[in-house]
């Protein structure tokens, strides 16, 4: 087995503290991210990551635990897209276009401050790529903490969430609040964000939100097993992505860990494409069972 | 149940509007409207693109404010969330990649406005499958809503608004984009709805001809004001006339009707460009 799993990898305190946040934030990115994908939301999800870049380089410039600057500053930039953004698509999309801009540039400057007032050259690198092996064991239980808000946001809103998902107008006329639904979602994503930001870096916190769901909409046919599957895969994408950073110490000569964010991404990423291979669609029953009978001979799609 | 063709219209009333007029941003779009929908019947709400038939059936369900007249359900004031009426709006675009399937648009129609996850239960699910039978969409409850066909989804979005047994049923412009044959079966199912339920029904279209054999009542727009009846009694050229404000003809040909508009003085955006085109 010690080709698996190199020496030392089940005694090393960072790779548990990295296997109990990185588990949590997936399932947490799994959850929200169908809903982000089934909403068109994609957009808001990364403009948030953008936000989060901001927050987290702000809270390091004043010595705060990232996950607050990327939670905080991330719940803050998702109120101010929904009070600028109309129900609108396109008003939506302009008002994310807007707080993006804002949030670089916010971003921009706590960086250079970050690098030049601290010389800590390292900062950039965390906040954009992260690191989940230098994660503090203390901030396990923040994120227990904010995971626990976030999936419960999304538990309590999940049917008036889909209706509204589906079509707003049906969902306003039997009575859902649709747009106090989508500020309660907007805010969960902030707070999902915030959590990857932490584990697998800002930029790309993206990868984690959108890659699992992505794939899970692929492989089901019911909202509530997309989230099963999400979970499942965002899970596994992050633990063998611990595995192979720190395996990756004892890959040639060089004794130097590669980035564990770069290879949680690569796994996603190799998940997703795999997912449209025809035969798992075929395993998954994706394709066999979508149309089950050929009903009305008329009807011009059949 | 009656053996009767048409519903015992027991003379109850269901719907009241009266006076109804809105103006959205600075254009009246409805100018005293007034029209009585009883239990049972089936009300064809009948005008061109743009005649304020939307707008109406938003004013009924309470998502938009009147300016000035009121809508009464049942000698009841309505509030804002009123779940004896049942909406299908118009041109619902349902997502082929939106991971549900017919019977969980259904059954969100039970609780799809609850806080909390749902719970699946027997009764649940016994409720969503009867739907499904009657509005002959069990044989694709299973499929992605997205990939149905035109007819299809219509029949799902039917089960969707009546599973919370409403007494009125709103449907906004259902048979655009459905094919003569579809348009037969949905038509052929709201008539048996509304008779063997007692639930009233009101359907916006701009095409009066298909409705022409099962509308008890007829509730015509044309520049944001209506006239009401049933079919004999407004499709005149008299009253269209008067309506329109301005000289059209109603012609009669192999039991169809054709509104055939004359040169329009005043200019109005509803004049018929290609009359026989718009009234089918």
């Amino acid at each position: 087995m010690h080709w698996v799993f190199e020496p030392g990898f089940f005694s090393s305190q960072p790779v548990h503290v990295a296997v109990v946040v990185g588990g949590v934030v997936a399932v947490v990115s799994g959850v929200v991210g169908v809903f982000t994908v089934v909403r068109g939301q994609s957009f808001a999800g990364h403009t948030l990551t953008d936000v989060s870049t901001a927050g987290g380089s702000g809270a390091f410039l004043l010595g705060l635990n990232p996950l607050l600057g990327f939670v905080g500053i991330g719940v803050v930039g998702a109120g101010t897209m929904d009070l600028i953004g109309v129900q609108r698509v396109r008003g939506r999309d302009l008002a994310t276009g807007i707080v993006l801009g804002a949030a670089t540039g916010l971003a921009a400057l706590f960086l250079y401050l970050d690098t030049t007032e601290r010389a800590t050259t390292g900062a950039t690198q965390q906040i954009l790529f992260g690191d989940i092996f230098i994660v503090d064991p203390s901030t396990i239980p923040v994120v227990v903490i904010f995971s626990v808000i976030a999936l419960g946001a999304v538990a309590a809103i999940y049917r008036p969430l889909l209706l509204s998902s589906m079509s707003s107008d049906i969902a306003a006329a039997q009575g859902v609040p649709v747009r106090l639904v989508g500020l309660l979602f907007m805010l969960a994503l902030a707070v999902s964000v915030g959590l990857s930001s932490l584990a697998i870096g800002s930029i790309l916190s993206t990868a984690l939100l959108i890659g699992p769901a992505a794939t899970a909409l692929r492989l089901t046919r019911r909202v509530g097993s997309a989230m099963v599957v999400a979970s499942v895969i965002g899970v596994g994408a992050t633990w063998l992505g611990v595995l192979l950073a720190y395996d990756s110490f004892y890959w040639g000569s060089s004794q130097q860990s590669l980035p564990v964010s770069f290879f949680i991404v690569m796994v996603t990423f190799a998940l997703y494409l795999a997912s449209g291979l025809p035969v798992v669609q075929t395993v998954t029953g994706r394709r066999a069972s979508d149309r089950p009978t050929e009903e009305e001979p008329r009807s011009p799609h059949s | 149940m009656t053996d009767a063709p048409r519903p015992p219209n027991d003379g109850g009333e269901i719907l009241a509007v009266d006076g109804v007029s809105v103006s959205l941003a600075g254009r009246q779009i409805l100018d005293d409207v007034t029209f009585r929908v009883g239990t049972g019947e089936f009300t064809g709400l009948i005008g061109s693109n743009g005649a304020g038939k939307t707008t109406l059936l938003r004013v009924i369900l309470g998502l938009q404010r009147p300016a000035a007249g009121e809508v009464r359900m049942l000698d009841q004031p309505r509030g804002r969330r009123n779940r004896s009426i049942g909406y299908v709006p118009q041109k619902v675009l349902l997502d082929p990649d939106m991971p549900m399937r017919a019977r969980d648009l259904v059954a969100l129609g039970i609780d799809g406005h609850r806080f909390g996850f749902p719970m699946p239960s027997k009764a649940r699910r016994a409720a969503v499958d009867e739907m499904l039978r009657a509005v002959a969409a069990d044989g694709f409850a299973d499929a992605r809503v997205g990939n149905l066909s035109g007819g299809e989804q219509q029949r799902v979005l039917i089960a969707h608004a009546l599973i919370s047994r409403p007494r009125l049923l709103l449907l906004d412009e259902p048979l655009a984009n459905l094919d003569p044959g579809n348009r037969e079966e949905i038509i052929g199912l709201l008539r048996r709805i509304a008779t063997e339920q007692h639930i009233a029904i009101v359907l916006s279209a701009h095409e009066i001809n298909p409705l022409l054999p099962v509308m008890d009542r007829i509730v015509y727009i044309a520049a944001g004001r209506a006239a009401s009846g049933t079919t004999d009694e407004v499709v005149r050229t008299e009253v269209l006339s008067a309506l329109y404000g301005h000289h059209v003809d109603v012609i009669h040909v192999h039991g169809r009707v054709l509104v055939v508009g004359g040169p329009g003085e005043s200019g109005e955006a509803d004049i018929p460009a290609d009359p026989a085109c718009r009234v089918g």
